[in-house]
Order: structure tokens, then sequence, then C-alpha cells
């Protein structure tokens, strides 16, 4: 029906695994203690990040495959 | 809990997407199918995580991990029993009604079947039900931003209801399904880092098993009845539910679980949008592949909370206890959440909380206007206008709808025991529901007053069993043993279970007894809703992966070997 949903999935994880990851890499990393250590905005960023370009990978190909 | 600006940043992001799904998708709605159906356009994928998530609000979220922390790993009977086998069986079975009579609706489905009596009695307790539902699950989110964020509850009730009320009405059931697609990966998004690092911190499964048997045991059951699911249900002593197996398999498993995921529009609307017979038959299949995992995301955190709870030392945390000294099991997410997770990350947990608060609502506002505009504005105040009419009737009935639940948060806010009465009540009018959509797809003769009065009996035997049954420490009055005291339960789950039974039982023999004396309809019109007279369908020129009986086989056989491993 008109959009597809895999472009803004996309595009929101995509942002959203740009923000963390950002914030994980300059953030001072006491903060991290409560997280047992591990840089998780860094981490789970990435995760975020690889998520939303495939989806956004997909939702492209369908795209130009019915154009 | 404090927030810092990232986590407002990542807070805001979400927003912006969800309030611009509905900006972008406003012009594609043109007739009231594009505003209550999708148009029936929807891929199965989308159909089947949106029928997820519609179904995963904050009584879920919050709940099962209160479970969790109460009754363990047994909580997971609300999946791997209460769940995955009616949505196989609604797949399978019953979807090719529901979608090949071209009902518009679950209720709708029930005046093409029976008559129009038995279509208004649902139509009118759903759409009552709906929006109490949705005022309630406000009111629950406006107390635990209150409590954890210090907002306002007033502020958190209309900008929700705000929200939630713009996207629905720019894209009508499009938009509820589309942020219900976003809102379930917000959640797995945000649950599941909180999961990994409570399991790490407490030394993995078999750390936290180790110390959940010290819970169990401090509470006089055996050390495995908060980490196993079957291992203590042979007797309802022995587990913290009280329950056991058979009320857990009758009550819950099939009474209670295909009463619900059956015959609940707010449901099967997602998948009566989809595009296709076969999409639409897939839609609760794929659904149920995430649903069989929720447990470890959803129930896994109540019981980190709880063995967390106990654990002496700086690197533990304590569930905060209530007025009434016992511990505020609710918060074992919003707990968690603030002990593990830094800024940055802490937004994400906190959309991912928000989303499902919002999904939830989103699905009881987009099902109530639907049955509202169809099976009571069309079929009884208006007839006969044109589409553009009751495509206008809907977005006024999205309006009023939400204002209702609004009042109805408030209502719940100041009087909370009429929303106590409210859900009891609602309980007893959906009991025996699943008994009545069994007889009308699967038996021929069943007749419309046969179901009317079999619906009528059912709720008024519910009603009877909870008058005349406690569980044991309860006094008379909202509990039960209102009339007076037969009987005795193990625990409310329990005596909850037997309602169910009871009101079911009893619906099918008066279903089936008032049928028998009434006059049948002819064969001829109920083609396209009766089993033995509809044509099968033929999945055979499919290919074999999409098949709902190889798909289905595959689903039941992944839940029995969840339910064998954590046995």
């Amino acid at each position: 029906m008109g959009l597809d949903i895999r472009i803004p999935l996309g595009v929101m994880f995509t942002l959203l695994g740009l923000l963390l990851a950002g914030f994980g890499f300059f953030s001072d990393p006491a903060i991290y203690q409560r997280s047992l250590g591990i840089d998780v905005n860094l981490w789970w960023g990435l995760v975020l990040l690889a998520f939303g370009t495939v989806m956004l990978g997909f939702g492209w190909r369908a795209a130009h495959r019915t154009h | 809990m404090h927030l810092s600006e990232i986590d407002w940043v990542v807070m805001g992001v979400y927003f912006a997407f969800v309030l611009g799904v509905g900006y972008t998708l406003r012009r594609y709605v043109k007739t009231s199918t594009d505003y209550f159906l999708s148009g029936r356009s929807i891929p199965a994928w989308v159909a089947g995580l949106a029928f997820l998530s519609a179904n995963l609000g904050a009584q879920e979220v919050i709940g099962m991990a209160a479970s969790g922390a109460k009754y363990g790993m047994a909580t997971s009977h609300f999946y791997w029993v209460g769940a995955i086998p009616a949505m196989v069986f609604l797949a399978i079975f019953m979807m090719p009604f529901y979608y090949g009579s071209q009902a518009r609706s679950v209720p709708e489905y029930l005046k093409m079947r029976f008559d129009e009596k038995t279509r208004g009695l649902n139509a009118i307790s759903f759409a009552t039900m709906t929006v109490f539902s949705s005022g309630i699950s406000m009111y629950a989110m406006g107390l635990l931003l209150n409590l954890l964020l210090g907002w306002d509850f007033d502020t958190s009730v209309w900008l929700s209801a705000g929200i939630v009320l713009a996207y629905i009405l720019l894209g009508g059931l499009t938009s509820a399904i589309y942020n219900e697609v976003l809102q379930f990966f917000l959640i797995v998004a945000g649950f599941a880092p909180l999961v990994f690092l409570g399991l790490k911190d407490l030394g993995g499964w078999q750390g936290l098993s180790a110390r959940l048997a010290h819970v169990a045991t401090s509470q006089g059951f055996a050390p495995q009845a908060w980490s196993s699911t079957w291992h203590q249900m042979g007797d309802a002593t022995s587990n913290p539910m009280g329950v056991e197996w058979f009320g857990v398999v009758m009550g819950l498993g099939f009474v209670l679980s295909f009463g619900y995921w059956c015959t609940d529009f707010l449901v099967i609307q997602r998948a009566m949008a989809a595009h296709s017979m076969s999409a639409a038959r897939r839609t609760p299949l794929i659904a149920a592949v995430p649903k069989m995992l929720f447990p470890f995301l959803v129930i896994v955190p109540g019981m980190i909370a709880i063995a967390s709870s106990l654990r002496t030392g700086a690197s533990g945390f304590v569930l905060p206890h209530k007025a009434d000294g016992t511990l505020n099991y609710d918060l074992s997410i919003p707990m968690m959440l603030s002990h593990y997770f830094p800024h940055g990350i802490l937004g994400l947990g906190l959309t991912a909380l928000l989303a499902s608060f919002m999904s939830g609502m989103a699905g009881n506002v987009t099902a109530f206007n639907t049955v509202w505009t169809y099976d009571i504005y069309q079929a009884y105040i208006h007839r006969g206008a044109s589409d553009h009419h009751y495509l206008t009737m809907g977005r006024v009935a999205t309006v009023f709808g939400i204002g209702l639940s609004v009042a109805a948060a408030y209502v719940a806010n100041h009087f909370n025991n009429i929303m106590d009465m409210l859900q009891l009540l609602f309980a007893f009018v959906n009991a025996p529901l699943f008994a009545t959509f069994l007889l009308g797809m699967f038996w021929k003769r069943a007749t419309g007053h046969g179901a009317f009065a079999g619906l009528l009996s059912g709720t008024a035997a519910a009603a009877l069993h909870h008058g005349l049954t406690l569980p044991r420490g309860s006094v008379p009055g909202i509990k039960g043993g209102w009339l007076a005291l037969l009987h005795a339960y193990p625990s409310e789950m329990a005596q909850n279970f037997w309602t169910a039974i009871w009101a079911f039982s009893v619906c099918l023999v008066v279903t089936v007894a008032v049928s028998l004396i009434t006059r049948p309809r002819a064969e001829k019109d109920l083609v396209g809703l009766v089993y033995s007279l509809t044509p099968r369908l033929r999945d055979a020129d499919q290919a074999w992966y999409t098949r709902p009986a190889v798909l289905g086989a595959g689903v039941l056989a992944a839940t029995l070997l969840l339910n064998l491993l954590f046995w």
C-alpha cells in the first residue's frame, strides 16, 4: 500500500544506530560501569545500524524492481 | 530516573517517525476499506508482526515481567500453551472463513453465520471492552511514567493519546499496522540488551537458576519451582501459580487462549488486512515465531529482577515495596532499565516501553472504530449511506473512541475498583465466545438462536461460578464468593481457569441444545461460512514452505521443543 514499510524502518534504525554508536564512541567510559564495563551504546548501536542498512537495502531493491 | 539529552533525542527520533509514517500514509486513504482494512493490501510479514504487536500492550510487557518475578519460568505457559497452539489453529482452520467470507469484522462474520442479535451482542460488548482496555492501558502508563520520570499524569495521558490519535486519524489501520511494526522492532531492540546484561551479571542461565532456587526454597517450594515450566505442575500446591497441569491445559491452553486468539477482532483485524487468503493464513503463523521467543524478552527480566533482589552487596538491586509490604513486581523492567542501562541506550529502553504502550492503545482504537462504524453505526443507526460518509464516521469514531479511553483512564485513576469490576465483567463475556465460533464454523446445524442463548448462558455460568467459589485466603467480594461459598481454589489463577472452563462448557451445551430445537438455515446460505459446506483450499500450487500446514507444523514442533528444553 503506497509506502514500503522497510524504508522508514531502515531509516529509523540507521539513524538510531548512528546516534548510539556515535555517542558510545565519544562518551566517558566511566558511565559503562553499570553495564558491566561493556560500551553497550557503541556495540548495540552498530547492531541497530546493520539492521537498518539491511532493511533499507531490501526496500531499495524492491522499489527498483517495480519501476 | 534522570534522563540526559541523548535519551531525549532517541525518544524524539521515534516520535518523529511514528508521526511521519501517519503523515505519509494520509494520501493513500480514499475509501472506508482503506481506512478500516488497509484496502486488504498488507504483505504477510507486516501483518504478522502487527498481529503480535497489537497484543503487546502495557499489560503484556509490565504484567509478564511481574509474573516472571512472581511465578518464574512457568509464566511461559501463557505463550507456549496459551498462545501458539491457538494461533496455529486460527491460521489453518479458521482464517479461511474469516478472510474467505469477506466479512469486514469478527462481529460481521457472526451476522453472516448466525443472525443480527448475535452480532449486536458481540459488537456492543467488544466495542465497550476495547475502549476500557485502552483506558486502563493509558492509566497504567500514566502511573508508571509518573513514578519513573516524574512526569505529570495528565501530560502522559494526553500526550500519548494525542500522538496515537494523530497517526490513526491520518493513515487509519495501515498507519497503526506500520507503526506496530516499528514498535515491534523497537521493543526487541530495547529489551534484548537488557536481558543480555542481566543474565551476564548473574552468571548466565545457570547462575540465574541457582539464585532462583533460593527464591523458591525460601517460600517453601522445591528448588526448581521458579526455573521450570512443567516440572512442578503435577499438583497445585507445589508451584507458586497454584494451578495444576489440567487447569493449565484446559483452562488456559484451550478455553482462554482459543477464546482470545481465535475470536478477538483486535488481532484478527491485522490478518483480515492481508493482501490475499494465503497471506492472511500465514499472518498468525509468522507472528507465532517471535511470540514463542518473547518469554525470554519479557518474562526472564522479571526472573532476573527477583533473583537480583535477594543478592546482597553493591551490585544487586532490590525491587521496591508496595504500600502493603509486598514487593512491587510491576517495576521489574523499569528497575532493570535504570540499573543496567547507561544514558543513550537508556533512552532506547524507555522508548521501547513507550512503544509498547502505544501499540496496545492503537490496536484497541483501530478495532473500536471499525466495529463501531460497520457493526453498530451502519447496522443500527444509519444504514445505506455513501462510503465517504462511513469513512468520515470512522475518523469521528477514532476521536471519540480515544476521548472515551482518556475518560476511562481518569475513572481508573480515581475509582480503582470500578475497573476491577469491569475487567471481571469482560472476562465473563469473553469466556464462552470460543464455543460459539467453534460450533459456528464446524457444525452446520448450529443456529442463531442457539448461538445467542449459548453466549448469554455461558456468561451467566461464568458469573455464577465466580459467585460460588473463592481463591483460598481471600474475602468474598470482587474475588468471588459473593453468592455463597461452594469451593475454594488454591489460587486466583486456578479460579480464573475454571471459570472459563465452566463458561465454555455451558455455552457449548446450550448452543447445541437450542440449535437442535430451532430451525437451521438453508445450506446454500452457509457456503463459505461453515467447514463442511466450503470447498477446501488447495495449497498444492504454493511453494511447500509457504503452505500453512507446513508452517503450522514447524511452529508447533519448535514450541514443543521449547517446552522440553525448559521442562
